[in-house]
């Protein structure tokens, strides 16, 4: 190792990547579109699920259920129909999403002290839609029976369900993206681009004049990932920073934790870039490698879905995705104020793959054929 | 005078294919030696070897005293490489590029500058030009610098003269030939005969066989004794006509004339009168003077 190399080398680096048209802008660029629009667009929230009503009943009660689901923020009446028939070709054409049928002598029977059913059908085509719809349709009825009964004096012991989420008490989906989202930018930032870099070198030919120079290989690598480690710190602080200003999410734990996890991080990509980068002649393959563990990366991590929510064979398979570990964190420090002594699985588990990947990449990179 | 570069038996293959086949080559120092073979001979193959790029099956390389398996680091310092491709940054411009090349060696620009000046004459105009932006010329002479500015002791040449223009060939070979008086021993290839004539001593190759090594005036002298050119006002005809002739052993396009190999008992006058027998005009048979190219074709034919 030459430090006087190293620092030749990144010079070199540093005024390609400014003199290149498109990557400092997109290094700037890409973060900030991120963590402005993605919080915004993907959010789980479901609002105005149509209800279509087959009112049977046509009492004081069956018209006040309508009211009250019509005035919900999330329920929007689309209208009330003569038979089931009617109301079902509502969800057909798109219009509704649910069907609430209240049955015949329904406030009759209630009053009577019998237990009359309520009809709830959903569109499962729209799976999160229609189970949401059904669950916010079920409190909206349930809250104006138990009104409804209480005016009237009518006092029946009802199972009450209470459910409270810790730590993002109004299950906000932006307070679970935005710190999942910085590990998406960190993927792309400290794994895509480094590997493209020097997939280029191959591509321009300039590899052969480096490699009939004394420059040893670790420091021609080194000069390759060092620029975007630093990108993706600074990434990571407009992250933070944007979290904060716009949406108001500042970090429950230590930021130091989240510095760490990001440069563990880094290595961890920085080593598979590599990796990828030596097995590849040209731009085209390295892009399609990458591609392949992208996808398996966004998608088996708990980025989108839930780990807990996966088969269990699934699951064994997550503990083999590094972002896996390092959302944990994010998210861990973020919402829950988890420490470093909480995580050290996490933690330790990022290093390994760490050490386990700049070693392949190391060992894969070889300056004669 | 010793051996700047000494190959034994130096094989590689690619898989089934052999693209060295037991090569034994030296090139004496202070010598410009060119190797000579069509695309596909294994010339790059040979250079990355050289160059310690790629490591051979069989055989041995030493370059400059050092073995290229083994000494490689050390080796990396003694040589100057021009690959075929141009290979320096794009994007950083002429003075850039130097200074990187330079600083990598760990000298400084000015210490060597008196090698590469007259290279450097005309770029000294645009040292902040890109050297993307530069014509194939000024490519091939920013190439050059950079591979000499650390004063190696042999200078590895792949076709650096592909692609660029008559005259800056002309120059690029007069620079090779003020290095060469400056004692740097130069291993160049090409394709290109009449550069081949520039050089001390040539080594023809083909299919990763070395065919032949001679200086270019020994090599002249083997050539066939009986080549003739020929010309009419039809070239294509002429030389349809030519090869169903029974004293004529070879006939192929050279420039704007075709060359015949014939045998001895070809008689130039009975020929003329026979091909305007059969319709062709203007037709004339004169004898010609072999050089590397008529050589390559002959030794090409007996190797395939």
């Amino acid at each position: 190792m030459n430090a006087n190399t190293l620092k030749i080398l990144l010079k070199k680096e540093v005024s390609l990547i400014r003199r290149n048209p498109i990557i400092p802008r997109l290094i700037i660029a890409m973060p900030i579109l991120v963590m402005l629009i993605i919080p915004l667009v993907t959010t789980l929230d479901v609002k105005n699920v149509g209800v279509a009503v087959v009112d049977n009943d046509h009492t004081e009660l069956s018209r006040r259920m309508i009211t009250d689901m019509n005035a919900s923020e999330y329920l929007s009446v689309t209208g009330c129909y003569l038979s089931y028939d009617e109301a079902f070709l509502q969800i057909e054409i798109g219009k509704a999403d649910a069907i609430v049928t209240i049955p015949k002598n329904y406030l009759r029977d209630l009053t009577n002290g019998k237990r009359p059913e309520l009809d709830l059908k959903a569109n499962g085509v729209n799976a999160t839609k229609g189970i949401l719809g059904t669950q916010y349709a079920t409190m909206s009825i349930a809250h104006t029976i138990s009104q409804w009964q209480a005016e009237q004096g009518i006092n029946l012991p009802m199972a009450k369900s209470n459910a409270m989420n810790f730590y993002n008490p109004t299950l906000d989906f932006r307070n679970y993206m935005i710190p999942a989202l910085m590990v998406v930018l960190l993927i792309l930032i400290c794994g895509f681009l480094p590997a493209l870099n020097l997939v280029s070198e191959k591509e321009t030919g300039t590899i052969e004049a480096m490699n009939v120079t004394p420059v040893g290989r670790f420091e021609f690598v080194l000069s390759k990932l060092i620029p975007y480690w630093i990108v993706g710190i600074l990434v990571v602080t407009v992250g933070i920073l944007i979290g904060w200003l716009v949406y108001g999410l500042v970090p429950e734990g230590k930021i130091l934790n989240i510095y760490l996890a990001t440069i563990l991080f880094s290595l961890v990509m920085s080593g598979l870039g590599v990796f990828i980068a030596n097995q590849s002649k040209t731009i085209l393959q390295s892009i399609f490698m990458m591609f392949a563990f992208i996808v398996v990366f966004q998608l088996m991590s708990g980025l989108f879905t839930p780990i807990a929510s996966m088969p269990q064979w699934a699951q064994y398979i997550t503990y083999a995705i590094p972002p896996r570990y390092f959302i944990e964190i994010m998210r861990a420090v973020y919402l829950k104020g988890a420490s470093l002594a909480d995580l050290w699985i996490q933690y330790l588990s990022l290093t390994g793959f760490a050490a386990a990947l700049c070693f392949v990449a190391a060992s894969t990179y070889k300056k004669r054929a | 005078m010793k051996n700047m570069i000494d190959i034994q038996g130096l094989t590689k293959r690619y898989g089934k294919l052999v693209a060295l086949d037991h090569v034994n080559l030296s090139v004496s120092e202070g010598c410009m030696f060119g190797l000579i073979g069509p695309d596909g001979a294994g010339k790059t193959t040979l250079y990355q070897i050289l160059t310690t790029l790629l490591s051979p099956n069989e055989g041995s390389a030493v370059v400059a005293g050092l073995d290229v398996v083994k000494d490689y680091k050390k080796l990396r310092t003694e040589i100057g490489y021009m690959p075929e491709k141009f290979s320096l940054y794009p994007d950083l411009t002429v003075d850039e590029n130097l200074h990187f090349f330079a600083s990598l060696f760990g000298v400084d620009v000015k210490d060597n500058f008196d090698l590469i000046a007259p290279i450097f004459d005309q770029l000294k105009k645009f040292p902040n030009r890109l050297a993307g932006a530069l014509s194939g010329g000024m490519k091939q002479k920013l190439a050059l610098g950079c591979a000499l500015i650390h004063r190696p002791r042999v200078l590895l040449l792949d076709e650096p003269t592909t692609g660029v223009d008559a005259v800056s060939r002309s120059e690029f070979w007069n620079m090779l030939a003020t290095l060469k008086e400056k004692g740097i021993t130069i291993l160049v290839s090409t394709s290109y005969m009449d550069e081949a004539e520039r050089c001390d001593c040539i080594a023809l190759i083909n299919k990763g066989k070395i065919l032949d090594i001679n200086t270019p005036g020994k090599l002249i002298e083997n050539t066939d004794k009986n080549l003739y050119n020929a010309s009419s006002k039809d070239m294509y005809p002429l030389l349809e006509a030519l090869r169903t002739l029974p004293d004529i052993k070879d006939c192929y396009t050279f420039g704007a004339t075709l060359h015949i190999v014939t045998n001895d008992s070809f008689n130039p006058d009975n020929t003329i009168s026979q091909l305007r027998q059969r319709g062709l005009k203007d037709v004339n048979i004169w004898p010609a003077n072999g050089n590397i190219e008529d050589l390559f074709i002959k030794l090409a034919k007996n190797d395939g």
